[in-house]
């Protein structure tokens, strides 16, 4: 097998293989390094599976609190996670499998193993060592990490993470999740649904911190309706891992307070896969946070030829914002110039229950930058196909400049928050401004009205309230 | 079938076209022979002619929108009979017309030879959308072989535009057309918006008669249409920049080849000074100190003639211009060049806005310029952004001379020394202080009429100043 390829990528999670077909697409010899399987921790340890449960999550509560009005007859809901757990695991297969069908068809070499980078365009896996013509593609990813220092080393029983919560034979009695970003608060809703006592603990004063106030707020509410505890501004003080158990000590308004649980669950943070890989000796610099440094306009690290796309190349650390990296990229070293990748329009997406989904800035951060601006907003419970099913929690809101109508943020939570959100990420693309937004007439009844409604609602011509 | 209509070359020397007039609306029967729309040339305005008969199923074109010659402008066909997608002037559109239109024209088949400019293709807005951004900034099209930039869009074209850089264009009145735009296939978004230069006059690109305003005018002959378009900036806005139309672009080129990048020619004209010395001698006077008017600086003829070019440019805004290759841009504003002869050349540091100044301030701020000039403590704005100077030799005794045009002003006014000169007044000779004006003009932007026009309303400004303050 020949050694030298136009393009070799390290890392085939979304943003590697991605990243791979693209170049391949415009005809580059192209290989992906991987050490694991292919899709990296979004197909086989992050989002896909994750999905997958909350999928079963949601079905639970929709036969718990709906069924009956629903004239749904099913008697005591019994759960079993393990099942739910093996069925997440086998669309985490086919979906792994569909990348490699994917590097087959485009005629990608896989090369299994681990890579260690080498000067002058070169990668070593194992004893041999490739050469890339046009450029090496740094594409490593994170992983999940523990915190070590107040006594939450990842032990895997009793303090996991993701990695060990999505291959659980039975959903916990208990559980703290310490880390109310998306992944703890999907996770506690997955929990919640099959029973387990879930306590969500956040270090910063709401829980989705990096979302709107009133995002963060509509979430709590639903998760305290169904019985989550969710402290916020709570700070792990100390944890004491016992035989069968974790105690907590927690300090959450000025009081310390005492959480036993039987694991924890850590999602706070991610590690850098950036050790072990010769960046160091290849010239690839980190920048202080850990993430490898790139230029933005074109991804190069500080190592001629040497690229870095997904999350080693910084945040947001979202699998779409990586598969754009690994797409322009491609396009870079084809000879391709692409358009540069608008950071600010990437959306972001909780997949818990009620979905949080949001694209743009928050209401805080647009006071913070002076924009003058009117926000519209309209509930599902105002609107009619959200009627129909049930499904009435959550609002979508629209941040609108006041002068010329831009959308400045846009954020949904409800029931396909996630779905209904590209709507305004399109809109915001194309610089649509809210006008434009109301002129598309709208499918009745949809849940996507309530975006029509919010966008006329930011004019003060709301319909429907 | 549907049959392409193709900009026909009407004159042998005819490269584009601009489609001044749809004569035949979308959805009308046209007979062969009919009139489909009126089409400017580089000589003069022509029919476009139906070779077929049938519906008018598409325009293609714009109004206003210039194309070179087998462009197609419009589709012909059976009533309700499927167009192609998008403006139906994609490449393969195209590539018909242009084996159709030979056969067709009865204008006779367009010299290929004498159109290297127009290849068959889509419409400029069309070739835009169709040119990947990044490629047409790095390979811009050669100049030679597009009379205006093949990435925007011509005037009167659809602008390919996001709804918000429209609707702020719109607010801060910006023409969006000759932006070129960053977003997909060249789409002008929010980031170029930058670049985009204020909306021009609405009638500007057609040619009409210059308004000769101004109670020094004489009466020319005001049913006469002045060659060249009389801009009106709009209100707010800085400038305003102006397609060439055909006869401009054909002038342009002409005179180019004829003498020179710059096409100047010389206008003189003679100026009685008296009254302006009069004046002058009566501010002096206010400002001695004991006439409680005091004031520092002393007016001189430099300055009452800075004001009095400056006001005059302001009836005159075809003088206050720039020649911008592609157009012309008409100023707003009227900042003054003067030339100050310095140790190691000279410099031409700007008065801004002179149309607006008191004399006293002209003078205060030429005083100060010139004296930085010579120190040359001169910052890059004290010395940019002229639109219109004025070179003055007077003070060395020089008679009259011509000044070389500072690019990209459109003109320079040669100012030559004050003297008694025997001249009829009155009915009979007297000796008359008098003043010779040069002015250099580039011809692309301003012909004869329009530069004598000027001048004669400021000789008429120097022999009555109090025209200045009317």
């Amino acid at each position: 097998m020949a050694n030298n390829f136009d393009v070799i990528i390290v890392g085939g999670g979304p943003a590697g293989y991605v990243s791979a077909i693209r170049a391949a697409q415009l005809g580059l010899a192209t290989a992906v390094v991987e050490r694991d399987k292919m899709g990296g921790v979004c197909v086989n340890i992050g989002c896909i599976p994750a999905k997958a449960l909350l999928h079963s999550a949601w079905l639970a509560n929709v036969i718990r609190h709906d069924a009956k009005e629903l004239g749904l007859n099913t008697g005591e809901l019994t759960t079993d996670y393990g099942v739910a757990m093996r069925r997440s695991r086998k669309v985490s297969e086919q979906n792994s499998k569909g990348v490699e069908f994917l590097m087959k068809k485009h005629k990608i070499t896989v090369i299994r193993g681990t890579a260690k980078l080498l000067s002058g365009k070169r990668v070593q896996v194992g004893n041999d060592v490739y050469t890339a013509a046009k450029g090496v593609v740094l594409a490593t990813g994170t992983r999940v990490k523990g915190l070590p220092q107040i006594g939450l080393e990842l032990d895997k029983t009793s303090v996991i993470s993701s990695d060990e919560a999505l291959f659980l034979e039975k959903a916990p009695p208990s559980l703290a999740i310490v880390g109310a970003g998306a992944v703890g608060c999907e996770f506690a809703d997955v929990f919640n649904a099959f029973g387990t006592k879930v306590t969500l603990i956040e270090v910063l004063p709401r829980i989705l911190p990096l979302e709107d106030a009133e995002a963060s707020d509509a979430l709590t509410k639903s998760f305290k309706k169904r019985g989550i505890v969710v402290m916020a501004g709570a700070k792990v003080l100390k944890a004491t891992v016992a035989e069968g158990g974790v105690t907590l000590e927690v300090e959450v308004g000025g009081k310390t307070e005492k959480v036993e649980v039987e694991k924890v669950l850590m999602a706070a943070g991610r590690a850098m896969n950036t050790e072990d890989l010769g960046l160091a000796e290849a010239g690839v610099k980190l920048d202080n946070r850990g993430f490898i440094q790139v230029n933005p306009a074109t991804l190069e690290t500080t190592a001629h030829g040497v690229y870095a796309i997904g999350d080693v190349a910084g945040p947001p650390m979202l699998a779409h914002k990586g598969s754009r990296e690994g797409t322009h990229v491609a396009e870079l070293l084809a000879g391709h110039p692409p358009r540069p990748i608008d950071y600010t329009n990437v959306p972001s997406v909780t997949y818990c229950h009620p979905e949080v989904a949001s694209v743009g800035l928050t209401e805080e951060q647009a006071k913070a930058k002076g924009i003058q601006f009117q926000v519209g907003r309209f509930p599902f419970s105002a609107n009619g196909r959200a009627r129909t099913s049930n499904e009435t929690e959550g609002f979508v809101k629209i941040i609108r400049e006041t002068k010329f109508g831009e959308i400045v943020g846009a954020h949904i939570v409800g029931s396909h928050a996630s779905e209904m959100i590209h709507e305004l990420v399109v809109a915001r693309t194309n610089e649509y401004t809210v006008e434009e937004v109301d002129l598309a007439i709208h499918a009745h009844p949809t849940l996507s009205e309530a975006t029509a409604e919010a966008a006329l609602d930011s004019m003060g011509r709301v319909l429907h309230i | 079938m549907a049959t392409q209509v193709v900009m026909e070359a009407l004159s042998p020397t005819m490269e584009e076209g601009r489609l001044v007039e749809w004569k035949k609306q979308e959805g009308e029967q046209v007979a062969a022979g009919d009139v489909l729309a009126e089409v400017e040339t580089d000589k003069a305005v022509m029919e476009l002619v139906a070779r077929v008969s049938g519906v008018l199923l598409r325009q293609t074109v714009k109004a206003g929108q210039t194309v070179p010659v087998s462009t197609p402008v419009a589709v012909i066909g059976a009533p309700g009979e499927a167009v192609a997608a998008g403006n139906g002037a994609g490449a393969e559109g195209a590539k018909r017309a242009a084996g159709a239109a030979p056969a067709e024209s009865a204008a006779g088949t367009p010299d290929r030879s004498q159109a290297p400019a127009a290849p068959p293709g889509p419409p400029p807005a069309a070739r835009t959308s169709a040119t990947p951004a990044p490629k047409a900034a790095t390979a811009p099209p050669s100049p030679a072989l597009s009379p205006s930039p093949a990435p925007t869009s011509a005037p009167g074209a659809r602008v390919k535009a996001s709804p918000l850089a429209r609707r702020i264009a719109a607010e801060k009145g910006l023409d969006l057309h000759g932006v070129q735009g960053s977003g997909p296939e060249g789409r002008v978004v929010l980031r170029d918006l930058e670049r985009a230069a204020p909306v021009p006059p609405p009638s500007a690109p057609a040619p009409r008669a210059a308004p000769l305003p101004g109670a020094l005018q004489t009466a020319t002959e005001p049913s006469r249409p002045a060659p060249a378009p009389s801009p009106i900036v709009p209100a707010g806005a800085a400038y305003a920049d102006v397609p060439l139309t055909q006869l401009r672009k054909t002038i342009a080129r002409r005179l180019v080849q004829s003498i020179g990048p710059i096409p100047t020619f010389y206008l003189t004209s003679e100026a009685d000074m008296e009254r302006v010395a009069e004046a002058r001698e009566a501010m002096l006077d206010a400002d001695r100190p004991t006439s409680g008017l005091g004031s520092e600086v002393k007016v001189s003829f430099n300055d009452i003639l800075i004001k009095a070019v400056a006001t005059a440019l302001r009836q005159h805004p075809a003088c206050n211009a720039w020649w911008q290759d592609d157009h012309i841009r008409y100023w707003a504003d009227v900042h003054i060049g003067m030339a100050v002869a310095v140790e190691e050349g000279l410099i031409t540091p700007v008065i801004r806005h002179a149309d607006r100044k008191t004399l006293r301030e002209i003078a205060a701020e030429a005083r100060d310029l010139a004296a930085r000039a010579r120190a040359r403590r001169l910052a890059a704005e004290d010395y940019t952004g002229a639109t219109f100077s004025i070179s003055n030799l007077g003070m060395l005794d020089i008679e009259e001379f011509t000044a070389v045009i500072n690019p990209p002003e459109a003109a320079i006014l040669a100012v030559g020394r004050i003297g008694p000169k025997p001249v009829e007044h009155d009915g009979q000779v007297a000796l008359r202080r008098r003043m010779r004006l040069t002015m250099s003009c580039d011809h692309r932007v301003i012909d004869g009429a329009t530069g004598a026009r000027f001048l004669q309303t400021l000789t008429g400004m120097l022999e009555n100043p109090l025209a200045m303050v009317w």
